[in-house]
């Protein structure tokens, strides 16, 4: 689904220039949820937006869906979720979902926006505007405006980042059902580790200057996970190899 | 209620000071009257010619031309204020555009920002009343109709407000929203009606409340240097010819009145098209 080969990326600063991803390889294959964890300034934000093409890598190769990161976005290949809902504020929950419809020209609207609303549990909500609803709310909206298209490709960046505890947890929870609904390809960027193993298929772990990959780590746990999970010995066991992961990588250091 | 005080206030001020303004004509008349306070006012008040005419001479005035005679009348303030209004809606609608269509050109052309936005401010750096006469000499050879030159000054004046908060209002997306669109991979018209255009609504309307009322500045100015027969202009030139300063004066109100009434609409329309596109209440 996503290749990456010795993908580097570097910005032109006054001070020079900054490395921000180096040496990335990195494969996503078909139906994964793939998390990249790391402290800020690691990259994984940036290594997300090369993906969407919304960031030009400096050398190395990187494919999406067969194609080069830039037909992958004009032949609009995956869904984006950003940190912020981002939703247009004069848009109701309805036609927020609508929108890449109505740009991409699609068939089939009405269906498709209940279909997804339906998918985040938003039924009822349609007629809302966005001010009217809670911030986990207004995330599971533009994650239903994602999907609206059917892209086969998810990325999120930090979607839940900006949320407290309790509503990330149930917000997690319901991303698992959808996944396992839905087939889709997730990639995650997130800062914390009991939100990327407990989601996660495979985790990426990053550390930065420069931006790169320390360590991949697949998840045995079993494929339907509730909150409980959390605290078996498998869980911590992974949770603990993140965590060592990221201290090889001095991201615990200043 | 604070409106009512400030109100009060002003006609108290503007009373008193009807008193040492017309001194000049009233001395005289007072001292032959037998003096006192109540001659004093009276005659400071009822002047005929005043320099300053009282408040209710000049209601009285607005009475006399407005309600007294039929609109269409040479002798009436509406058929005067509907000259000026109408050059002055053109003007707007003109100015507005362009303004709208400038601020496009501007967002979407970085290029244009740096070629034009200098000539979009030196042209309200000129005063109006230096390059209206100009303007109205060009315009009227070009053989277009009389309303078209004299709006011509309105929109001069009115585009510029409308580019100014039109780029701000179409810059207003924030990147987050702005990268969506690009992984939409809409094109820059579809980013520019679903996306910008809205988001720049509020700053278009903030525009047009001070563009309106400066477009019926500049329908008033172009009429002066014309010398046009009818219009709120023709009036205050008019008034000043002949020193009729209650002419003058309700001539200023009226025109004062229907720019007040003029934003004021333009707030409902606001008001109306932000609850339709969800604004909180």
């Amino acid at each position: 689904m996503i290749e990456a080969r010795n993908l580097g990326l570097s910005f032109e600063t006054q001070d020079g220039p900054v490395q921000t991803l180096s040496e990335i390889s990195l494969s996503v294959l078909e139906g994964e949820f793939i998390s990249l964890i790391g402290p800020s300034g690691c990259g994984k934000t940036t290594l997300l937006r090369a993906i969407a093409n919304l960031e030009t890598p400096t050398s190395g190769s990187l494919t999406v869906n067969g194609m080069n990161a830039e037909a992958a976005r004009l032949a609009r290949a995956y869904g984006y979720v950003f940190q912020a809902p981002a939703l247009l504020p004069w848009r109701s929950v309805k036609d927020n979902v609508r929108l890449p419809l109505e740009i991409m020209g699609l068939d089939d609207v009405a269906g498709r926006v209940s279909r997804n609303l339906d998918l985040v549990k938003l039924n009822g909500f349609e007629q809302k505007f966005p001010w009217q609803l809670s911030g986990g709310m207004q995330q599971r909206v533009s994650i239903a405006r994602a999907l609206a298209f059917d892209p086969k490709l998810l990325l999120m960046d930090e979607p839940f980042g900006a949320l407290d505890e309790i509503v990330r947890d149930k917000l997690n929870q319901q991303l698992l059902e959808l996944w396992a609904r839905t087939k889709k390809t997730v990639v995650f960027v997130t800062h914390s580790i009991p939100e990327a193993v407990f989601l996660s298929t495979k985790i990426v772990v990053m550390s930065p200057r420069p931006g790169r990959i320390i360590d991949v780590i697949d998840v045995d746990l079993p494929s339907v996970r509730n909150l409980e999970i959390r605290e078996s010995s498998a869980f911590l066991k992974i949770a603990h190899r993140v965590r060592e992961g990221l201290k090889s990588g001095h991201s615990y250091e200043d | 209620m604070p409106i009512l005080t400030i109100t009060f206030a002003i006609i108290v001020i503007w009373y008193l000071a009807c008193i040492p303004m017309n001194a000049v004509l009233t001395t005289p008349k007072i001292a032959n009257a037998g003096g006192g306070l109540a001659n004093t006012l009276a005659y400071s008040w009822n002047e005929v010619r005043p320099v300053l005419p009282s408040p209710h001479q000049v209601a009285r005035e607005i009475w006399n031309t407005v309600f007294a005679v039929a609109p269409w009348t040479i002798k009436s303030l509406v058929y005067h204020l509907w000259v000026t209004l109408s050059s002055t809606l053109v003007g707007f609608i003109m100015g507005g555009l362009l303004g709208i269509l400038l601020a496009i050109s501007i967002v979407h052309m970085t290029s244009l920002e740096k070629s034009l936005m200098p000539w979009v401010i030196a042209s309200q750096t000129i005063p109006i009343l230096a390059i209206a006469p100009m303007l109205i000499v060009v315009l009227g050879k070009t053989g277009l109709p009389d309303i078209f030159t004299k709006a011509s000054i309105s929109a001069y004046l009115c585009f510029f407000p409308v580019t100014i908060g039109m780029v701000k209002g179409l810059r207003s997306p924030d990147v987050m929203q702005q990268d969506l669109m690009r992984t939409y991979n809409a094109s820059w018209t579809q980013t520019l009606w679903k996306l910008r255009l809205p988001a720049s609504l509020p700053f278009l309307f903030t525009s047009l409340k001070v563009s309106v009322a400066i477009a019926l500045t500049g329908a008033i100015v172009a009429e002066l240097p014309t010398g046009a027969v009818a219009g709120i202009g023709a009036r205050l030139l008019n008034g000043s010819y002949y020193g009729n300063t209650l002419q003058i004066w309700s001539a200023l109100f009226v025109a004062a009145f229907a720019a007040a009434m003029m934003v004021w609409f333009l707030g409902e329309l606001e008001k109306q098209s932000l609850k339709r596109m969800g604004a909180k209440p």
